[in-house]
């Protein structure tokens, strides 16, 4: 039997959280990286040795992107920092968002989505990166507004087959997509709403506050989104969106999870509102779609029956690899809760942590 | 010149585990220009990739903050001691 790695980044460090008994039962006893923020997290299992790539938030000392290559019993940091703006650009990396390697076909490409917002690329698995300039010269920069959390640019979805093809998504500016390698972006919003915009520029060309995009490997041109108030698909990979919130009790949320195996199978987690920032009803559900969105239906079966005031932060849900499917979150309460069951129930597997900021899970044999 | 740059705890495994580095250099600018070169994991702790000081460290040239004084431009004369402290911040 496999062994199954949970990599839990939170406010004051990681826990690396591991099953050998198909998800049935968790050791939680190894935390790392204390007092320092893991806003992002990553297993690149294209890799014979798969490599975990974490973005800490090392406080007084700046951010730190590190890597390990035995599922985090170790840590490297190259010698040379491996993240940074280049000479003339006068900025600096203030937080890592997001770590994501790219497809099968570059083994060694990984991107890194950064504050301000930045997309990095390595060519190396993740040992040094360089800024894609072609994404930091558009000519929109200059407007792109920081979201809540910061200038980020949150998101990085490689296309699965075409190298060249690559979306990302940034707060408060959208969802930008490169068909050439990443020297020319367009934006690709049309259809999703800004709702902190006056009335009559609520479907600006960019400027959306999108929190989350995610799409099925089988199908890259049908992608879906969480909006700042909005939940859409696209079916012509973000050239326009349309709005599928019927069943969902709420239209704000961060996460947004496809599952492993069903393209039309996706998982949220939905907030009330900007300005309540809790579970509706104060009810922790998860949301699952079987349907590509056309409806949802709430998850409950052994998530917390007490009122409940948690967010779900955009990374802090993950599926692994299996089908059934284990569908993973953490909450700002600082409890993760697994499914091994698809969805249908749940188990609480670590309480009493830091908020949860990412949430990423390997599976090696 | 040589002057001694005196590490917390935290920074000690960027120096071998010891609690100092020597650095050299007319300037504290400068000083940080010459460890970036030989010891950018240590130096890139101290300020950004603009060589700017990170918001929340606090270096002393002999007992005397650089943010109240010329900043990258505090002459760090032969056998100063640049004091390296985080800032007390965070929650």
């Amino acid at each position: 039997m496999g062994l199954t790695v949970l990599l839990i980044g939170t406010r004051k460090g990681l826990l690396i959280a591991r099953s050998t008994d198909d998800r049935k039962t968790w050791s939680t006893d190894d935390f790392q990286f204390m007092n320092q923020e893991v806003y992002s997290v990553a297993a690149d299992l294209r890799r014979e040795t798969p490599r975990i790539l974490a973005g800490v938030g090392t406080g007084h000392w700046g951010p730190l992107l590190t890597y390990s290559d035995d599922l985090g019993n170790s840590w490297s940091e190259p010698a040379e920092p491996p993240i940074g703006f280049p000479a003339g650009t006068d900025a600096a990396v203030a937080r890592v968002w997001q770590i994501q390697p790219s497809t099968a076909q570059e083994p060694d490409v990984v991107y890194a989505g950064v504050e301000p917002h930045a997309l990095f690329r390595s060519e190396d698995g993740g040992k040094s990166f360089a800024l894609v300039e072609g994404l930091w010269r558009h000519p929109h920069r200059s407007e792109w507004m920081p979201g809540g959390g910061g200038a980020c640019l949150h998101t990085v979805l490689p296309h699965p087959t075409d190298p060249d093809d690559v979306l990302v998504v940034m707060s408060a500016a959208g969802v930008y997509r490169t068909r050439d390698g990443g020297e020319t972006w367009s934006p690709a919003n049309r259809g999703i709403q800004a709702a902190f915009l006056p009335e009559d520029r609520r479907f600006p060309e960019f400027g959306q506050c999108v929190h989350k995009v995610a799409f099925h490997p089988s199908r890259p041109d049908r992608l879906y989104a969480q909006n700042h108030f909005g939940v859409y698909r696209s079916d012509d990979r973000g050239d326009s969106w349309t709005a599928i919130e019927s069943g969902l009790p709420s239209n704000f949320g961060f996460s947004l999870v496809m599952h492993p195996t069903r393209p039309e199978t996706l998982y949220s987690f939905p907030l009330k509102a900007d300005a309540e920032r809790f579970p509706p009803d104060a009810k922790c559900r998860v949301y699952r779609t079987e349907n590509a969105g056309v409806s949802w239906e709430p998850l409950s079966e052994g998530l917390p029956k007490d009122p409940y005031y948690a967010a779900v932060l955009r990374d802090s849900m993950v599926a692994d690899a299996s089908d059934p499917a284990g569908i993973y979150f953490g909450t700002r309460l600082g409890e993760v809760y697994a499914s091994r069951d698809d969805g249908d129930s749940w188990t609480m597997i670590a309480k009493h942590l830091p908020d949860v900021l990412s949430v990423r899970v390997a599976q090696v044999a | 010149m040589t002057s001694r740059l005196l590490l917390p705890a935290a920074l000690r495994r960027y120096a071998g585990d010891q609690a100092e580095v020597e650095i050299s250099g007319g300037t504290l600018g400068a000083a940080l220009d010459e460890l970036a070169q030989r010891n950018p994991q240590l130096e890139r702790k101290l300020r950004d990739e603009r060589g700017e000081l990170r918001p929340h460290v606090l270096l002393f040239v002999d007992g005397v903050s650089v943010r109240t004084g010329a900043a990258m431009e505090t002459p760090v004369p032969d056998g100063a001691e640049v004091f390296v402290a985080p800032a007390v911040s965070g929650g």
